[in-house]
This record gives C-alpha cells, structure tokens and sequence, in this order.
C-alpha cells in the first residue's frame, strides 16, 4: 500500500458514503492516482483535521467551507474550492404553509411556530432563517422556531430533519417548514407531502451547496491529478454513471466561491460560526 | 417548443408533460414551459436541476412560465446501451450463440444500459442449450396443462384386493422418487441457463412443473387407500442420484430425458393399460402424455447440438458406460416393484395369470430397449452404438 495517496475526508452522513468512496477509489485507482479516504462523523472534526493536515482534500458542505474558509485566514493560509457538483450551484430553499391554512403571507408568519431542520443545516435553517430575518420576521422573537435537530454535526446532509419538518407542517403542529426545492420535490414524488397539502410562501435567493476544499498555499500535482479526473468524468461512461448516479451530479465543475455569500451573511447574522473557527485557529496555531 | 400545463401542478402529473416535450427536443434546444399553478418554477428548478437540464429566463411572478434547456444526460445514458439480440427468435441473429453475461436478466430484445451488472450463467453458449422447436414446444406444454384436481376422477369407486392395492402403492413409491429426480434436474439447469434462452427456460420451467404434478398426482393415488407409501430401495435412489449429481446440461438432458423418460413413456402406457382402477389409469396416462414432450424436447436439442458439435456423440456414449459401471454393483430396478408390475399385468393369482403378466412385463422390458434404440438411432448413433447404449441403459429404468 502506498504510503502517502491522496487523502480526502468525508462525513459519513449515510451508509452510502463508504459505497461512494470505494467506488471513486477503485476510479482512481484505475486512473493512476493513489486515493484513500477517511470518514469522519461530523464536519467540525473534519474541517479541524483538514487545517491540521492529516488530510489533503475535504468534501465540505457549505457552513463547512466558511469554517475552513474563516480557519484559513485566522492562519494567514488560504482555503480553494477546487471542484463541485453541477447539483451543487443555484440552489434555492423555501418557505412553505399548509395549502388553505391561515397563513397567507411571510408577514402572517408572526407569532406563529416555523419548522426547521438540524440548527447547523444551511438549507433547511441557517439560510431560510436568515431570509425571514431579512423580511422583517426576527426568528425566536418574531416566530416561534421548531428545530429537528437530527444529527447535529452533519451540516443537514440527513434529509431526515427536513422530512420531520414538513411532517409536523402537515399534522398542524406549526404554520410554516423550511426545507430545500429538491427535498420538496422528493417529498411530493414519494408522498410524504400529499398533492396540493402545501404552497409556497418565500423563496430564498440562490446559493451554492458543497465543494471539494483544499488548505494549500499551492495545489500539489495529486490533488490536481484529483481535480483533473473529477473534470473529465463523463456520464456517458457506465463506470461513471454509476458512481456519480451515487453522488448526485450529471458532471463535475470548477469550485466557485461566490455562491456562499449568502450563508456568510446567515452565520454572520446569527453569530453562528466565531466560538468554533476561533478555537480551531488556536489549535492549529 | 411550448407546452402549457395549464393548473395542472408539476409534481401532479405535470413532470410528465414536460419529460415528454423535452424527449423531442434536441440536446441545447430550449422548450418553454408556462402554467398557472404559483409553485410552477420552484419544481422546475429542483427537477432541471437534479435532472441535468439548464433553467433559464424564470418568470415567478403570478403566472410561471420558464425555458428549460435540454441538457446531455439522458442521451449519455442511452448511448452506449446494446440491444440484447431481437425478441422473435425468427429474426435471423435473433438469439446469440453467447449471449453477454451483462445482459443478465432483461428480455430478449430489450436495449440494456451499459454498466448493468456482470451475471454469472454458466450456461450461456447457444450450441449446449438451444432448440428451434423451444418456441413451439413451450406454446404446446402450456396449452396442455391439466389440473390434478379435475383431471383424475378422485371419486370413483372401487376397492382392490389387498395384494393388487400394496402393488399400486409400491409402483406409486417407485414413480414418485423418479419423477421427483426428473423435477430436480432440469430445476438445476433453469437456473445455470442465460435467460437470453427464454423459450428452453420456459419450457424447462414448464417440465418441472409437470413433474410436481406428477409427484402430486402419484402420491394422492398412493394415498387413496393407504395411509403411508412403500419402499425405496438404496440400489433405485443410487441410479436416480447420478442423474441429479450429472453437471453437464447435454449429458443429464441425455442421461434423464431421451433415455430415463424415454424408456418411462413405455412403463407409464404399461400401467395405464394394466391398471386395476380408473385413478391408476388416469394419472398414468395424464403422466405419460407430459413425458412424450419431455422426450421431444431432449431429442430436439440434442439432435442440434449433436449436429453443430458431433464429439459430443462419444461424450454421451462414454456417460453412458461410466453410469453403467458405477452402478454395476447396485440392484436395479427393486423385485417389489418387478412383483408388483407382473402381478399388476396378471390381475390375479391365478398361476396361468401371473405366466402371463410375467410375459407381459418382459415384452414391456424388450420395448423399453427397441424403444431407447430408435430415438439413438434418430440422434444418428449407429445400430452397434445404439444397441449397447440401450443395453446398459440402468435397470431401473430411469
């Protein structure tokens, strides 16, 4: 075994995770770069081992690139996106009511109960939050907030905080959920939101998901071998398909980093990020 | 291109509408999609998205409307599949002579993305496995199943000797463990087959499903008047037990079919026509009918392999002696069942009688031989080959 591949963390938000990643080793492996990986059970471990050096690559969600983003430039370093999904850009979440409920509009929101997901899910409660504050609706003092905190670490990655959210909108137990476009879609395809049970009342803006991070003054030639080979994957190829069918995206794109503006102003807003990235900055100091 | 979902809301059918439209459209080429449902784009982003397709000029205020460019991914997925042979066997290179292992278990004829799974049917080479009469000879057997239940007349009334009734419930014993060999064996093949052979898999299918009939049919006879079977004999289950232990699918299809269930044909039409109550009659004559197909079918597809292959003569000859010599220290056929046959043929004890039903039972065994020797002569062995395949064919019959 070689003793220095290619090292990339990822959360082990699912089962799936392990079949993803020894499938993306084997490509690799045929591709001629040394990859391995190691799985870690939340993101804040990761994006501490990521400035520590114990891995080269991380697959960071988006409070998780801030995290890295922000470590970087307590340490004088700089954090790079270096690739991401097509699934992953222009992303938008939603506010949703129950179809014929007494909520009509955003503002009728007020003094009501809202559903979210995990408190660190960007998607289902970091950036959805945040838009209501920018509507004039202050959450915990406009509204009430009713948190699913399932696996709390996992930045939102388990659907199963956003499912329990639009359930609970569903059973009456509050007037509004909080959720991303494509869970709402999967919960109308699968029937955990009958047809017509909700509408939508806010959009958000639109923002990007996960990117590959790395924390290098300069790319190394594997990580850019790892790059150049995420790149040219194409769907067409069977091998391919089945492992980005896994993952989620039809291809891989360059990292880009304006689409975190939004969540940067969430966490900024709600003071969410200072304590941890700090401490980290300390450790790796 | 335009379509209008109208109220109809995109996760209530809608998704359909617009799959359709984008289905005619051209990779790059934009289909523009409007509808008066409020929630119109918030789906359309999330299903462009996961979907490959690029959203572009979203109008959200009121009325929805958007234009969806078609993206690459579902031509990327299809272009690379492979059409596993023609569905008619009639087409000329309709049916492989190896089909891929990837093909695993779709249709003959269906397109089959690449990247599906490797299965691992062992056989899979055309030559071993295929008959040209498969197709008929499935429509045949399926049009020709009966139901044990109406088909026998169950209720009929009679009440043998004792004697004649113990020699029906020891010949019932005996079909049964050969007919429950002749279900287990092509059981087997059906799952070592490539399904690309759908007709000989059907009709193999059908065959052990004969069998389990049968089983049920000679056992329920068994039973009429007894409450538990006779007796199988170690010498009987060891001639049965090369069959079910033969690997090769040619040898066992040789081995069980043209020569167990040929000389089987003659047995069943022995007890019919000797039988002492109309249940017997009945269910050995329901059985005999089955088994003339199983033999056509092994002769069949036999008589093809032997011509594409025609080593595979001296094969089966060779499988012939091994079984002979293997079995040469066990008994044969057990003298209950002998008894049994000679007493059935006599109808009584009357000694006159039994001469004459051990002469009817020795005819039937010269039969059971001229029989065997005329289907190898058909799967052109010569007269000598014939003869002495015939002559150390087991003596158990099957």
């Amino acid at each position: 075994m070689n003793q220095n591949p290619l090292l990339l963390g990822a959360v082990a938000y699912d089962p799936k995770v392990v079949t993803i990643w020894d499938g993306f080793q084997n490509y690799f492996d045929k591709c001629g770069l040394e990859f391995d990986y190691v799985l870690y059970t939340n993101y804040e471990r990761q994006v501490e081992a990521l400035a520590a050096g114990h891995i080269h690559v991380a697959w960071n969600s988006p409070l998780a690139w801030l995290q890295s983003e922000r470590i970087a430039g307590k340490l004088g370093r700089r954090a790079e996106a270096i690739c991401m999904r097509d699934t992953d850009r222009d992303l938008v979440s939603v506010i949703v009511t129950r179809e014929g409920g007494p909520v009509r509009s955003v503002n009728d929101l007020k003094g009501r109960r809202v559903a979210v997901g995990a408190k660190d899910s960007p998607q289902a409660t970091l950036i959805p939050l945040y838009h209501l504050a920018q509507c004039g609706l202050e959450p915990k003092r406009d509204f009430e907030v009713l948190l699913f905190d399932r696996l709390v670490g996992k930045h939102g990655d388990h659907i199963g905080g956003e499912r329990d959210a639009v359930r609970a909108l569903v059973r009456g137990d509050c007037d509004g959920a909080c959720l991303i476009d494509s869970n709402l879609l999967l919960f109308a395809q699968e029937g955990t939101l009958p047809a017509g049970s909700v509408r939508t009342l806010a959009t958000t803006p639109e923002y990007d998901h996960c990117n590959f991070t790395v924390m290098e003054s300069r790319m190394s030639s594997s990580v850019e071998l790892f790059r150049k080979l995420l790149l040219g994957m194409s769907y067409e190829d069977p091998d391919v398909r089945r492992l980005l069918d896994l993952e989620g995206p039809k291809r891989w794109l360059p990292g880009r980093t304006q689409g975190y503006h939004l969540l940067s102003r969430a966490v900024d807003h709600f003071g969410y990020l200072d304590e941890f990235t700090a401490a980290v900055a300390a450790r790796c100091t | 291109m335009h379509i209008d979902l109208e109220d109809l809301r995109f996760e209530h059918g809608g998704a359909l509408l617009v799959k359709r439209a984008l289905r005619l459209a051209a990779v790059g080429e934009t289909v523009t999609v409007a509808g008066r449902h409020p929630d119109l784009t918030v789906y359309l982003r999330a299903w462009c998205r996961t979907e490959g397709h690029k959203l572009r000029q979203v109008d959200d205020s009121g009325t929805g409307y958007a234009g969806i460019v078609r993206g690459p991914a579902a031509d990327q997925r299809w272009c690379t599949a492979e059409r596993a042979g023609r569905a008619d066997p009639r087409v000329i290179g309709a049916v492989s002579d190896r089909p891929s292992q990837r093909w695993g278990l779709a249709g003959r004829g269906a397109l089959v993305e690449a990247g599906s799974p490797e299965f691992h049917f062992a056989l899979d080479r055309k030559m071993e496995i295929w008959s040209g009469d498969a197709a008929r000879m499935y429509a045949q057997a399926a049009a020709a199943q009966w139901d044990p239940a109406t088909a026998v007349p169950w209720e009929a009334a009679f009440d043998l000797p004792v004697e004649v009734e113990d020699a029906i419930v020891q010949v019932m014993t005996y079909l049964i463990e050969n007919e429950t060999a002749a279900l287990v064996v092509p059981s087997r093949f059906i799952a070592q087959m490539h399904p690309h052979f759908r007709e000989v898999m059907q009709l193999l299918a059908v065959q052990a499903a004969d069998e389990a009939r049968h089983i049920e049919v000679f056992t329920r006879r068994a039973l009429l008047k007894r409450k538990e079977l006779g007796l199988s004999t170690a010498g009987g289950q060891a001639s049965l037990q090369t069959l079910v232990d033969e690997p090769n699918f040619a040898i066992a299809a040789f081995l069980l079919s043209v020569l167990g269930e040929g000389t089987f044909l003659n047995l069943l039409w022995f007890l019919e026509r000797f039988a002492p109550d109309p249940v017997t009659a009945a269910v050995c004559r329901l059985a005999a009918q089955d088994e003339a197909r199983h033999v056509a079918f092994g002769m069949s597809h036999l008589r093809e392999h032997l011509e594409a292959s025609p080593s595979l003569a001296g094969t089966l000859m060779n499988a012939v002696r091994q079984r002979h010599e293997s079995l040469r220290h066990t008994a044969g056929l057990n003298t209950e069942v002998f008894d049994a046959l000679v007493l059935l043929a006599a109808g009584s004890w009357d000694c006159a009688d039994i001469g004459r039903g051990h002469d009817a039972v020795s005819t039937l065994v010269r039969e059971m031989h001229s029989g065997r020797k005329r289907r190898l002569l058909k799967l052109r062995f010569s007269d000598a080959d014939a003869e002495e395949m015939s002559a150390l064919h087991t003596r158990n019959f099957m």
